[in-house]
Formats: structure tokens, sequence, C-alpha cells
């Protein structure tokens, strides 16, 4: 039978006990000595009626408290599927639990109080669910039963909450009008929303798609212990965290980078032919090469990357703040090794979501750093890879876990927000000698600042015709302006490149290298792309001092982008004579903090140009 | 997926520890675990004893499963005798109709894990089993004095489990956490694993006592207005005979067994008089070291 992980996260007032309660109540996972307990305790709590929190509110300390103060994990099935809830408090000082119960979920459930509407916190649980890539978010309004079940103030909150999951990096987003408490739309039908007309909660729970999260195509399986019974049986046990392997396949071996092919994959009932992700086997090889714990086994043409410098998110679990250079233990796979944070590169409000300077990290902290490590680690990106791409910091001194990290790449050396030294990367060999004349000189000379603008959204939202308006505005003000369009680079620097990811990703590359060097002399540059993947733009934005680099989306809906069609694109697609095209096969990643937001549907062109002359005049680019 | 992932965790335990063992009770999760140990080591065998703390209050057919057991896998088996530690002035025997040995059996073992030098100690305990197991990890950590602080518990994130330690510190580690009832009699049903003849319907000299149904044996004494009747019972968990009790039921096959949980109305532990004494009386022991 199916599994499906998910955690469930509310404020303290939001119900999420008492859901939990009803979704075990409804589906009879409750047994009658456990009700007897909760109904006996609702009378020495003095609550009226049988108070359904009381079944998960678990220990001691948090009944006299009255709130959940750590991650509980409950169980209940139904004939369709089993269920495990890791159910984790909403408090302010919990988002080391939050991100715990959100690290195994494959789905994650908020509560929101139809009275109250969205809160922080409800933002905050958002913000988690996507930083570790749950890939279905369910969004109950509970308490319904307070706002007369009203279908307008649903939709209020919904929207309101909407507005804030586009800035996220969550797919599937479902929301569902509840009362916990009466038991509305979470396993039976409400009869008092007749309006809603989509899925009960459990329905949702009981259908959406499992192994979602899955990668099924990378072949990464980390060693974690070697069995060697006699002398003529070595096999290596451990579980595929991803991908498949077949008896005969060429592997390698990490770190040794030896190759061999597979012999046997060994359970205990039988001898597979071949294992895919979650299964736990030992594999034996060909060839006698040294392979021991910590090691990995991968697919000759697809191996992980490899640094000992790592960009990633962490979360900070730890009671001491961290410090910057100290050694710590990096858990990663079944591979331990030693790393220090050489870099903090921001700090996130989870609530506003705003990236902030920082020194240090304390209890709750979440934001993104660089770490150095003793060796090389072996990993995917968390987004491409949970089980490779995650990792955990210990501190040698006490032993305990203080860090949970998710590795974004490679360290690219991203300037620290409010540091405003720029990144190089550079080619061996190369000496940087720096630029003959400087910017600042530049700059005095033009009477301006220099800035980037970059223009980003779908095919036919508008970023053309509005930065042309601009530049011409700007130009006739005598001030010094270049625009780059994605159409003048593909006919020439990028004439050589297709539409596939990296190639999209090696366009991008190649402008941000062209935009800095007319950035650094001192104009005001707008480029105009659809730049579809957030990495592509945010490497752009590493090679610009933060404070003039702006970040515009042309947000329009896909259908009006259709209707304009200014290029005829659209109406290729849709004959079929163009296959990779945003936002139909290929995926547009909206900005999660544009500096700007142009809705070109709604704004006028010349609105539009006002908007950024305003920007640029608040920044003190121009006067 | 469930038994991958206790395969993984009893992986991850021989692999971070010196001194592992497994805690075998005869009862059918510690059994489950064996079989768990099997798969995750095979061909090889498992690479760390087995320790039972005897009560000296156990079933007849449950030491003989385990013996039997012992035998035909090759493990090898430690006994403990909580009755060694009252012997010893250790620990002090409960007197009265509801004595029992179950919170003397924590001494027993802290002396087994010390005597050994066990780093690790595996356990069948799982999180659906009472409210306060529900916020156990998989790992987790105890202080030099057998210790659970369930305000001060390592974060686990993902599969990856933190086993590092002070001097003198220890681990238990539970790789079914996450199974429920069901789930163990699915599976010893699946993988067809035997289990002792007590968990199987049969008849029995029982006593009524709280509601509770008690074995009739040496260690139990009949208070005023109690006597011994025959019922054709069953036991759901197998523990101290004078605290695990039975339930009426004529479920004599694995297959009846299954339907009987998935229709079950009390929780397997709600036949354990010592859950009873009061609400709190799981985290209580937990706190000292119990299991």
């Amino acid at each position: 039978m199916d599994l499906l992980r998910f955690s469930t996260a509310g404020s303290v007032d939001d119900g999420k006990s008492t859901l939990i309660g009803r979704l075990l109540y409804d589906s009879k996972s409750i047994f009658e000595d456990q009700y007897e307990a909760i109904k006996r305790s609702s009378r020495i709590h003095g609550d009226g009626q049988v108070n359904l929190a009381l079944l998960t509110d678990g220990l001691r300390a948090e009944r006299e408290q009255g709130i959940t103060i750590d991650v509980a994990y409950r169980y209940f099935a139904t004939p369709k599927r089993k269920f495990i809830i890791a159910d984790t408090p909403g408090h302010v000082q919990y988002t080391r639990n939050m991100v715990t119960g959100a690290s195994t979920a494959e789905l994650a459930i908020v509560l929101i109080d139809a009275r109250n509407g969205v809160l922080t916190q409800s933002r905050r649980h958002g913000f988690i669910a996507s930083l570790l890539q749950i890939p279905h978010l369910v969004v109950a309004v509970n308490k319904m039963d307070l706002v007369d079940y009203s279908q307008d103030r649903f939709e209020e909150v919904v929207g309101e909450y909407t507005d804030f999951v586009h800035r996220l990096d969550v797919e599937n987003v479902v929301t569902i009008p509840i009362s916990a408490l009466k038991g509305d739309n979470v396993v039976t039908k409400s009869d008092a929303m007749a309006w809603y007309d989509g899925p009960t909660l459990l329905h949702h729970l009981e259908t959406v798609k499992v192994g979602a999260d899955r990668n099924v195509i990378d072949f990464r399986f980390p060693v974690q212990y070697v069995l060697r019974p006699h002398q003529d049986f070595r096999g290596f046990a451990g579980e595929v965290s991803s991908g498949t392997v077949r008896v005969g396949d060429e592997v390698m071996a990490l770190p040794s980078r030896k190759t061999s092919r597979v012999k046997s994959i060994v359970t205990f009932e039988e001898e597979k032919s071949q294992a895919g992700p979650g299964e736990a086997v030992a594999i034996t090889i060909e060839d006698e090469i040294d392979v021991s714990r910590g090691d990995m086994l991968v697919r000759m043409r697809n191996i992980p990357t490899a640094s000992s410098t790592l960009d990633a998110d962490i979360c900070w679990m730890g009671e001491e703040p961290l410090q910057p250079n100290k050694l710590y233990n990096v858990m990663h796979t079944s591979h331990t090794a030693q790393a220090f944070v050489s870099k903090i590169i921001y700090r996130t409000d989870v609530d506003t979501l705003h990236r902030q300077s920082a020194d240090s990290f304390s209890l709750n902290d979440i934001g993104r750093v660089e770490l150095v490590t003793s060796e090389p680690l072996y990993f995917d990106s968390y987004r491409v890879n949970r089980h490779t791409g995650c990792f955990i910091l210990i501190d040698p001194d006490t032993n305990t876990t203080v860090g949970a990290g998710m590795i974004r790449g490679v360290a690219k050396d991203v300037p620290a927000v409010g540091d405003d030294s720029r990144a190089n990367l550079v080619s061996p060999n190369v000496v940087w000698e720096g630029l003959n004349i400087g910017r600042a000189e530049r700059e005095a000379k033009n009477g301006h600042k220099a800035v980037v603008l970059w223009f980003t959204g779908l095919s036919g939202s508008g970023k053309s015709t509005i930065a042309r308006e601009f530049e011409r505005r700007l130009f006739d003000e005598s001030r010094h302006t270049m625009l780059l369009d994605g159409d003048y680079v593909r006919h020439g620097l990028s004439g050589d490149l297709g539409f596939t990811p990296d190639d999209r990703a090696e366009n991008i590359r190649r402008v941000g290298e062209v935009t800095r060097l007319f950035f650094e002399q001192g104009n005001i540059v707008m480029c105009t792309f659809v730049s579809p993947y957030r990495k592509d733009r945010a490497f752009v934005r590493s090679l610009i001092p933060d404070a003039q680099f702006i970040e515009v989306f042309v947000d329009a809906d896909l259908a009006v982008c259709e209707a304009r069609d200014p290029k005829g694109l659209y109406a290729k697609v849709r004959e079929g004579e163009i296959t990779s095209f945003t936002g139909f096969s290929a995926p547009y990643e909206e900005p999660l903090e544009p500096e700007i937001t142009l809705k070109s549907d709604e704004l006028s062109v010349e609105e539009s140009v006002d908007v950024l002359f305003d920007e640029l005049r608040k920044r003190k680019i121009i006067s | 997926m469930l038994e991958a992932e206790g395969i993984y965790v009893m992986r991850e335990v021989a692999s971070q520890f010196e001194r592992p063992v497994l805690m075998f009770s005869g009862g059918k999760d510690s059994i489950v675990m064996v079989h768990l140990a099997r798969k995750a080591f095979h061909p090889a065998p498992i690479p760390f004893p087995l320790l039972h703390v005897d009560t000296g209050h156990n079933f007849q057919e449950a030491l003989d499963f385990r013996d039997n057991l012992v035998n035909e896998i090759g493990a090898e088996l430690i006994v403990r005798l909580v009755q060694d530690s009252i012997d010893s002035g250790r620990v002090k025997e409960e007197s009265g109709p509801n004595a029992s040995r179950n919170a003397l059996q924590i001494v027993t073992l802290l002396d087994a894990l010390g005597e050994f030098k066990f780093d690790a100690a595996l356990g069948g305990a799982r999180r659906d089993e009472e409210k306060a197991r529900a916020k156990e990890r998989f790992f987790s950590h105890r202080d030099r004095f057998g210790q659970w602080d369930p305000k001060n518990q390592r974060p686990e994130l993902w599969s990856l489990y933190n086993g590092r330690k002070g001097v003198g510190e220890h681990f238990r580690v539970f790789p079914i956490s996450n199974w429920t009832e069901l789930d163990i009699w699915q599976y010893i049903m699946q993988a067809e694993i035997d289990i002792p003849s007590v968990y199987f319907s049969h008849k029995r000299t029982v006593v009524e006592r709280d509601g509770v149904l008690l074995a009739e044996s040496d260690f139990i004494d009949l208070m005023e207005g109690e006597s011994y009747e025959d019922r054709v019972v069953r036991f759901r968990t197998v523990g101290d005979m004078t605290c695990t009790g039975a339930v009426e039921s004529t479920a004599a096959s694995i297959e009846e067994i299954i339907e009987e949980v998935s229709t079950a109305r009390v929780t397997e532990r709600g036949g354990r008089a010592d859950d009873q004494r009061s609400e709190a009386a799981m985290e209580d022991r937990k706190r000292r070291g119990y299991f």
C-alpha cells in the first residue's frame, strides 16, 4: 500500500491539533481507550466538549503549557493509503522543528484561521515547505464555521495567500475550506459549503501523487556498510538514493573514480536483476577495487558534482550561534567530513522573505552561506536530488546536530548582502588587472550611476516594448544607455545555442558577462530576456553590486501574452513548429523577490516607464 | 518502504557504533527486528549480539521460542536476570498484589549495557504505541545515567542519523519507529515469520483484574473476591506475565489476527496494567531509562 508522509504546521490557535484529532477520529484510527483517556482529560482540563487536540499533545510539559513543543509523529491508515503525520508546532521559536518535520514530508498542510487570515506564521510555513522542496502544499482554511461558511471570506484568504505563494518555489498548491472542529470537508463533504466543489482534505491526501520527489534518473548509491562474510564475497550494503542500477552496468566508485561492473544485486530473499530508488540492497562488483563506507557508486557517464566549496541554504538548530570559521562535522549521505562556514551571504527573514546581512546565525535562523569542506563532497543540488543534496552539521564539542543544509551548488563567491565586492569567475592563469578607468570615474563623468535592469517574463509579456520606450526617454535626457535584447544576442553572441536548459543557462551566462562590461562602462543597461530559470538570473545578479541590480518582472497572463503574440511565436507553438517554448513545454520560474513587478496587462507602457524612473531616482542612480 | 527504512537504520548502527546490541524480548516486535537484522547483513551474520533482560516472569512459550530462534540463525544471545539484580541488592522487589518487575528491568538493563560496554541498544519500540513515544527519535541519545531528556533531543532530518556521543553515553535506536501494530502483523504475514504460540487464540486460565485478563502463574496472588477461570484468549503483547493482559479472542491464524487488529477498538498497550497507573506513566518510566 502507498505511504504518504505529510507535515502539518499551524499557529497555536489555528486548530492544528484538532484537525489531526479529527482526521484520526473520523478515519476511525482512534482506539476506545485513547478516546476514553482524552475524555477523562477533557474533564480535568475543563473544556466542555471532548477535546480532540488532546490526542496529539503528547508530552506533559506541553499539556501544561497548552502548546506542542516538538515534532510528533502520528499514524493512520485508510483502505487506500497509509499516512505518517509529522506534527510540527507553529510557535514562533520552532522553525527548527518545522524544518525537521518537513525534511521527510511529501506534502505540507498549512492551516490558516479563516477569521485571522494570513499571519506571518502561515507565510513562514509556506516558505519552509518551499525551501525543503515539499512537492505538494495544501492550504486548509480552518474555522469556516466561525465565518458563516462564507465563500467570499474563503476566497479572500486564498487570494492573499496565493499572492505570497507565487513568490515561492512550490509546484502544487490546493486550497480547501474546512472546519476541523465540526468536521466539514475533513473526511466528509460539508453540507454547509455547497459552493465548494473540490475534494475533502482526506480525499486529497488519499489521491495526491506520491513519489513526486523521487529522482529516477541519476543513479546514486552511497555505501553504508561493507559485508564481508568470507573471502569470496564482498558486498556494498546501502539504499539506492536515486536512479536505477542493473546487473552488468558499468559503475564508478567515488572518490577513487575506479570503474567496474555490477556483478550481482543481493537481498535476503533473492538476487535481483535491478534495483531502484528506496530499495535496500547489497551490490557486488566484478573487480577488487577499494570501496568503503562513505564512498558512492554512480554510473560512469552520470556523476554528481564534486567540490569542497558549497553554496547552501542552512537552517541553524543549535542553541549556540553559528561561528564562522569554526570546524563542524558535516554528515552528507553516508560520508562524514569537516567543514566551516566561510561566508554568510544573507539571512532570510522568514516572515517577510527579506534578505538581511548577517555575521552569524542563531537558533531558528535560515539563510544562505558558503562552506568549505575538508575533502570534496559528491553531491547534486537539493532541487534535483533531496538525498544527495542535503547535509547536517554537528558541533564536535557537544555532538549535537546544529545545522541542516540544502546544497545549491558549488560556491560561486556570491557577494554577501551588504558587501560591495563583486564575484570574479576567472579562467585559470588569467590575472585580473582591473579596468583601466574605474567605474566610479566614468559615473562621475556621466553624471549618473551605472545600473542593470534585468527584464524577465514570458514571451509577449511586453519586456522589449517597455525597455525600448524607457531607453528612448533616458537617451533623450542624455543618459548613457545600452539595451541588450534576447533576439540580438541569439543572432550573434549565442548563435550556436539552442533552447535546452543547459543552453539557456550558457546564453544567460554570456549575456551576464557582457552586461557586466557595459555596466562597468558606466551605462544604464537594460536586458530583456525571458530567462525562465531562477538560478540563471541569480547568476547575473551575483555579478553586479546589489544596490545596482534591479530585477524587473514583467508579469502578464499567459493568455494575454498569447493573444498579443508580437512575433507569431505562440501560433507556431500551437502548430507544433516550436517544441521547447517557455510557458508551454518549458517551465517559467517566476522571480521570488523581484525589485519591481510590472503588471503589463494593467499598466500602460507610459505608466510602466514612470515606475522605472521612480525606482532609479529612489536609488539615486539618476537625480 | 518501512522495511527499507528499518534496514537502513540497522546498517547505520553497525557502521556508526563500536558495540551495538539488539534488545530481544521474544515479543513479536523484537522478532521482526531480528528478521530485519538478518536481511540487513545477509549473507553475513548479524554483527551484534542479542540481549534479553529476563524479569523471571516470562511465558515459557516465549522463552522456548527465543532459544529456538537463536539456535536456528546462529546469533549470540546474552541473558541477564532481574532476579540477579534483586539478589545482589541493586533493586528492591515491589510488594502487594499488583507487584510488577517492569520498573526493575531498568537497572538490570543499564547494568548489562555497562557490563558489556554496549554503546547502542537497538529496540523494537514504535511511535504509535503510546503518546510519549510519538516524539522519540530513531537515534535516541542517553546520558551517562541512561536518562532521556524529552526537551533536549537532537533534531533528526532526512535520513541522516547523528550517532556521535561522549564517553559513557549511549544510544537507544528504534529502527521500526514508524511501524504501527498493523504494519507489524502484515509484515509477519508477508515475510512468513514465526511467532510464539501465545499470540494465537488458546484456552487459558486467567483472572480478571481492573478489566485486564492476567494469566494464571506463580507470580500472581489472588486478591479477595478474585478467582481463576478458563477463557479463550490470546496475547497482543508478550511481556512480563504480571502485567501483560490477554484479550478474549478466537483469532487462530495471522490472517484472523490482522482482521481483529484492523477492527480493534483498544490499543495493544490498553491491555497493560502498568500504563493505566497514570496518564503520564510511560513518560515517567522513559525518563528513567525504560524502552
